[in-house]
């Protein structure tokens, strides 16, 4: 019977027992309170899982815990994710965790699905809202961690692309526990400094002062790639608030290309990465400078041009003037002609009218000529006759006589009259003197 | 804050409208002149701003509970 007896040593049952459950159980979602929590001055994480009836000790390594996104304490409920294991120096059983959620929170996805919603709810994403980044900005902003690769890669393509740029940097963690609020307090912290910048630069007339306060124009706020529970913090309420109240356009870089993070919607450039974030933030000082040597070329030389096609065009003038007057005398001498040829032809007309008219207006004047003698003739005869039958003479006819004066005077009184006066009497036939022999009163 | 780039967005804005009013030809002589002038102006402020401002890397570290910015170099 002895023989047959299986006698373990307390390691071999301790690391047989660890087998049984590393396997037996595995990997495995539980629920529980935390309590007894210790953070070690090595980074790791030792506490107890409890509920109601039961505990079981629990361990979260630096590597794991600094994807934490909330700060765990005694009686917070959490679900974590862990493999079953055994300590076996200790003989104790533990889980050693490898994430941890918030119990009552629902997933990342979820909790990223519910602020989108209502942060896009409050127009926080809005076209409206997105700020313009500046075209030449004279100092940069960057709201990342000292350490990481993110502002390496940025710092490189900024002085790449604009080797006098001035770069801020506020170095801030950007993962675990408080990196959201430390990310928020960065990004106010440097529209802050800007007012500060303001004012001194209101304050110093020395160029030189007021140039090392110089205001940021743009910030980048980001970091490199990660897990979801890495890049959190910028799914955080609290950074996108900050964000939306940057007074100072902010490029959001998390990640890479495919991480889309809540910062990323409120910022007003998304750029897919760090790298990405420096291009859009600066332009390429070469570029400018080609650019604007260029208008500089065209300025010049489209002045030169116009002075070059205006002297072209001072024998162009003379001879469109010349070619203007001599059209001008042309068409006035056209003119002349023609006013010439037509007073001809009115002229040759009238004068075949005339002709033609001429024997007639001979015809009709002497018969005018005629019938106005004939009337005269008439008019004679009855005025003969009229002055006939007036004539005192015709009286005479009558046997009347008429007596005049030797002055030829009609003698109606026979007053004015003297004995001796000489008087001439008409008779109808005849005429005699007599002379006054006796007057008679 | 933003005066001093929107300065040299709203100069390179007019230099290439004067730039392009100029080759239109419609101008004349003495309007040529005066375009060029304001060109040149704008050409030396633009080229200007470029060369304004010196390279400076700084990090902002608290320093007795006020923040200052000192020189800053990644670590490779």
């Amino acid at each position: 019977m002895e023989e047959t007896r299986k006698i373990y040593s307390v390691a071999e049952l301790n690391r047989a027992a660890r087998y049984a459950l590393e396997n037996g159980i595995g990997e495995v979602w539980v629920e529980g309170e935390i309590s007894r929590l210790t953070r070690q001055p090595s980074g790791h994480w030792y506490f107890t899982l409890k509920d109601e009836a039961a505990a079981v000790s629990c361990a979260m390594f630096k590597q794991n815990n600094t994807a934490v996104i909330f700060a765990p304490k005694d009686g917070l409920k959490v679900r974590v994710f862990g493999q079953t294991s055994l300590y076996e120096p200790r003989g104790s059983y533990q889980l050693i965790i490898r994430k941890m959620e918030e119990a009552g929170k629902g997933s990342l996805q979820e909790q990223f699905e519910k602020l989108k919603a209502k942060l896009a709810g409050e127009g926080l994403f809005d076209e409206a809202r997105k700020k313009p980044l500046p075209l030449l900005p004279q100092k940069i902003g960057v709201v990342t961690s000292p350490t990481g690769a993110a502002i390496r890669d940025i710092i490189n393509v900024l002085t790449r692309r604009f080797p006098n740029i001035g770069i801020l940097l506020a170095p801030v963690t950007v993962q675990g526990e408080g990196a959201a609020e430390k990310i928020a307090a960065a990004i106010n912290y440097l529209n802050t400094y800007n007012d500060e910048a303001e004012q001194a630069s209101r304050l110093l007339t020395n160029e030189q002062a007021a140039r090392s306060t110089l205001p940021i124009d743009v910030m980048i706020v980001g970091r490199g790639g990660g897990s979801i529970e890495d890049l959190w913090a910028f799914n955080e309420e609290i950074v996108a608030r900050a964000i939306a109240a940057s007074r100072i356009p902010v490029i959001s870089a998390v990640g890479h290309e495919i991480d889309f993070t809540i910062s990323d919607f409120v910022a007003d450039v998304r750029a897919p990465t760090p790298s990405a974030a420096a291009e859009l933030a600066v332009p390429v000082k070469a570029e400018k400078e080609t650019q604007i040597a260029r208008l500089a070329a065209r300025l010049g030389g489209s002045l030169q041009n116009q002075v070059y096609v205006l002297r072209e065009r001072i024998p162009g003038f003379r001879q469109t003037m010349i070619h203007a007057l001599m059209n001008d005398l042309r068409q006035r001498q056209q003119k002349v002609d023609e006013t010439s040829r037509t007073l001809a032809t009115c002229l040759k007309n009238a004068v075949t009218f005339q002709k033609q008219r001429l024997p007639s207006l001979q015809q009709i004047m002497t018969h005018r000529l005629e019938s106005a003698v004939a009337e005269r003739k008439q008019t004679l005869r009855r005025l003969g006759v009229q002055l006939r039958a007036l004539s005192p003479l015709a009286v005479l006819d009558r046997g009347y006589s008429l007596t005049q004066t030797a002055d030829g005077e009609v003698v109606r009184d026979a007053g004015r009259l003297e004995k001796g006066d000489i008087l001439k009497t008409r008779f109808a036939k005849g005429t005699v003197f007599s002379e006054i022999k006796k007057k008679e009163a | 804050m933003a005066e001093k780039t929107v300065d040299f967005e709203k100069s390179l804005t007019r230099l290439e409208a004067i730039v392009e009013e100029m080759e239109s030809g419609d101008l004349s002589l003495e309007q040529m002149i005066k375009h060029f002038e304001e060109g040149s102006k704008l050409v030396t402020l633009c080229s200007g701003k470029l060369n304004e401002v010196e390279q400076k890397i700084e990090k902002l570290v608290k320093k007795g509970g006020t923040l200052t910015a000192e020189p800053f170099k990644p670590e490779e």
